[in-house]
């Protein structure tokens, strides 16, 4: 079957039953939140517990049962590896490992983990490294495809049931014994906890881990301790350093420069683009530096925004301080300077990643988004985005919030170079449709600004760009031009076996990412 | 030579490196200077010959002006660089170091044989003439008026001081009467003036600082060693309202000339002959470039 993006779907994989995307508000029913929480009288016991194999004993975690992580401390997570440790010490087999994201650590193989079985299914984000890699070269299976979601689908999976997690293990930089917990403090402080309320609100059970125990109660408080059931102390539980770009520094790359000053330009010329507008730009190189250009903007403008919004890097942080932002609304923080700005800046709070993102829930911050910056490796004339693979197959980044801003924010920018090296960005069609085109409203390239004439606010746009005299270029020049610069890269020889499921924002399918033959 | 070519800046590219050929083109300097010379080590000559060649021919930028530096007029790679370059069909090409009116007649004679042998119009291809020492600067009127190829003189001021035994300061005193000397001698031959590089590439205000002098002088545009300069001095070269206002009446004048079929046209008690003409061109186009003019830009969508 096709969804309406055109992507050739399979109606069943494994147990699991494809529902084909339909558009981007296709009519979703209701369901009554589920949740895995126990109701049960406190009975006071030490919840602080002496290992990590003791609380996979205390939590009964057995076979088959689905685990859950933040991944707040990216690269510099030493939690997952020193978890899966025990659990796999404990013999545990066939778990559903559901962190919010799969990112390259170090140190640590998550592949010997699905070889020998403790883990046969994976639902996150994105599954960057080795993992992603294995299984569409096909040298590594899962008991049915890995599952990817944008960070807003995640709590609305778990709410509606789909993802029911069984034992949610929290990194958090500081907690006390009866669980308090928080990622500001502490020695090792990676800042939001965002991804995790939801599963706090929602496991069976919760294993805070931590390497800091502050006296009770612990300050802040970002997960109460009503929501754990046991506590961990571990020697370290993460690395600052390695969570981003560090103190993030302006890119000196002309050409991501150059694309960065287009996408302010756009921004600018936007009407959107007055006291109390709203944004995200998002923690890649093109978007710093989009950060830092949009800064300026508002200055020589004389206009500040209401609220930044999704992970945040310290070009915001610098923004909040010199008082060009209200409100910096957290729901990740994506480097050293961020990560503590929340504890002593009182306008910079965490927020839920669902109130951030969430579309089937009362209301989130998303919905009140002027702009969205978003980064891409793949374009294509349909404006649709891919945020996962790259045109080898490989797998080279995660959805993250991406499908969710583009569809949140108002005016929606997809900012990528032409080409990258010899591959081209803008291309006839994805490899992995992410992001549906509909909601892409603007493609900026090194080359020009393309609008989407497709998106809702097309012709808003259109005429503010053109009033403020923006060339504008469309996208099937722009893929034109990248083509005329590569050439027409070989396509990637797909096997029928499907890898993973790209689920959209509402759950539906947006594509499937199969095999690759000759790996 | 495409005469009313904008020419506020001239951004240099490395020619052995794709990444940047590729990249620069996207940038908003107006001309291109793609490079054999001084960027491309000496094991890399014929490779970087190769790719400008096939970057000038099949990926040319198709809305700049186009220049390829080929090595040193002594240098045993000159031959075989104009025999590319020359093919490659760029709007100029550049002389790194041009001391003498017969090094610019020798190598018109050696381009005008290519481009006969290549089958393109002969004349076709100019010249852009670097002046980088104390010789050349002292030569340039001859210089500028030595091949109607001569479309330009830049001043080089790193090699220029060298051979002043000067120091490179930033208010510039030490090449300032070479500057005067590459401007009279393009005045005098109808040629264009570009400004020497401002090589400290993280001081963009003392660009700005600079490009005041550059400006003030009357220099048609400058030499740029990396991208990040290019914005500060395309903005130097946007032209105030009343030069706007003066050149739209030139330009009203002459078409008013035509209508009434007289030969001559005055303005402001002035009258307008072939360079008035053609600054107050340059200065619509700078405008246009600038977006300070109304009916710039075009669209397409």
């Amino acid at each position: 079957m096709r969804n309406s993006l055109g992507r050739e779907l399979p109606e069943q994989v494994g147990g699991y039953r494809l529902r084909p995307y339909a558009g981007e508000a296709a009519p979703v029913a209701p369901v009554t939140a589920v949740t895995r929480r126990t109701v049960a009288r406190n009975t006071g016991e030490n919840k602080l517990l002496g290992s990590l194999r003791e609380a996979v004993r205390a939590v009964g975690l057995r076979d088959g049962m689905t685990i859950s992580f933040h991944h707040s401390f990216r690269e510099g997570d030493l939690v997952v590896g020193q978890v899966m440790e025990a659990i796999r010490a404990e013999g545990i087999k066939g778990l559903r490992f559901a962190p919010s994201a799969v990112v390259n650590l170090r140190g640590f193989s998550l592949t010997d983990y699905v070889r020998d079985g403790t883990i046969d299914r994976v639902e996150a984000s994105g599954i960057r490294g080795e993992l992603g890699d294995g299984l569409l070269d096909g040298t590594i299976h899962l008991a049915r495809p890995a599952i990817l979601r944008p960070h807003g689908a995640r709590p609305r999976a778990i709410e509606s049931g789909e993802l029911q997690i069984d034992v949610a293990f929290i990194a958090a930089s500081a907690a006390d014994e009866r669980g308090n917990c928080t990622g500001q403090i502490g020695q090792n402080p990676c800042g939001s906890l965002g991804y995790s309320f939801v599963d706090a609100q929602n496991a069976g059970k919760v294993v805070v881990v931590t390497d800091t125990i502050v006296d009770y109660p612990c300050l802040p408080a970002s997960i109460g301790q009503s929501y754990v059931d046991y506590v961990v102390k571990v020697d370290q539980v993460g690395d600052p350093a390695k969570i981003g770009a560090g103190a993030a520094r302006l890119t000196k790359n002309p050409r991501d420069l150059a694309i960065a000053q287009r996408v302010a330009d756009v921004i600018a010329a936007s009407g959107r683009f007055r006291e109390g507008f709203s944004f995200q730009t998002g923690a890649g190189a093109i978007s710093i530096a989009c950060t830092k250009f949009l800064s300026r903007r508002m200055e020589e403008r004389g206009v500040k925004a209401s609220f930044a919004l999704g992970g945040i890097t310290a070009a915001i942080i610098d923004m909040y301080d010199a008082g060009q932002i209200r409100a910096v609304e957290c729901s990740q923080s994506f480097d050293a300077v961020a990560a503590r700005a929340i504890l002593d800046r009182p306008g910079v709070v965490e927020i839920d990643n669902a109130a951030y993102s969430n579309a089937f829930s009362r209301g989130c911050f998303l919905d009140r988004l002027d702009f969205g910056v978003l980064g891409a490796l793949e374009v294509d004339t349909d404006f649709n985005v891919n945020i996962l693979t790259g045109a080898s197959g490989r797998m080279m980044g995660g959805l993250g919030g991406g499908p969710d801003v583009a569809a949140g924010a108002a005016v929606s920018i997809v900012a990528l170079p032409i080409v990258r090296g010899r591959i081209p960005s803008v291309v006839e069609r994805v490899a992995a449709c992410c992001t549906p085109g509909e909601t892409v409203a603007c493609v900026v390239t090194q080359a020009g600004v393309a609008l989407n004439p497709r998106h809702q606010r097309y012709e808003e746009l259109r005429a503010d760009l053109k009033r403020a005299g923006m060339k504008l270029t469309t996208i099937q020049a722009l893929q034109e031009l990248a083509e005329s610069i590569t050439g027409k890269p070989r396509a990637v020889p797909w096997r029928e076996t499907v890898a993973a499921v790209v689920e959209y924002r509402d759950g539906s399918v947006v594509d499937v990412l199969r095999e690759i033959q000759g790996r | 030579m495409r005469e009313q070519a904008l020419m506020r800046t001239n951004l240099y590219v490395g020619g052995s490196s794709p990444g940047k050929l590729l990249d620069a083109r996207f940038y908003n300097e107006d001309c291109i200077v793609y490079d054999l010379e001084d960027s491309v080590a000496l094991s890399d000559k014929d490779a970087a010959r190769f790719l400008v060649y096939n970057a000038v021919r099949y990926h040319r930028p198709p809305d700049k002006y186009v220049i390829i530096r080929v090595n040193g007029l002594y240098s045993p790679f000159l031959e075989e660089d104009l025999a590319a370059a020359v093919r490659a069909r760029p709007d100029a090409i550049r002389l790194p170091k041009v001391e003498h009116a017969q090094e610019v007649r020798r190598v018109d004679g050696q381009i005008a044989a290519i481009e006969r042998a290549a089958g393109i119009p002969e004349g076709t291809t100019s010249l852009w003439c670097n002046i980088e020492s104390g010789l050349g600067a002292s030569n340039a009127k001859e210089i500028a008026a030595a091949s109607p190829r001569v479309a330009a003189l830049a001043l080089g001021a790193e090699d220029y001081t060298a051979s002043m035994g000067a120091l490179r300061s930033k208010t510039g005193w030490e090449i300032f009467y070479a500057r005067m000397q590459v401007l009279e001698a393009c005045r005098l031959a109808g040629v264009s003036a570009q400004d020497a590089v401002f090589s400290d590439l993280d001081d963009l205000e003392g660009l700005a600082e600079d490009l005041k002098t550059t400006r003030g002088l009357g220099f048609d545009g400058k030499t740029v060693v990396h991208p990040r300069q290019i914005d500060v001095v395309n903005a130097a070269f946007t032209p105030t309202k009343k030069e706007i206002r003066h050149a739209q009446r030139v330009m009203e004048a002459l078409a008013q000339g035509e209508r009434d079929h007289t030969g001559v046209v005055v303005v402001d008690g002035s009258m307008v002959d072939k360079p008035m003409e053609r600054r107050a061109r340059t200065v619509l186009a700078q405008a246009r470039a600038a977006g300070v003019l109304e009916g710039g830009g075009d669209d397409a969508q």
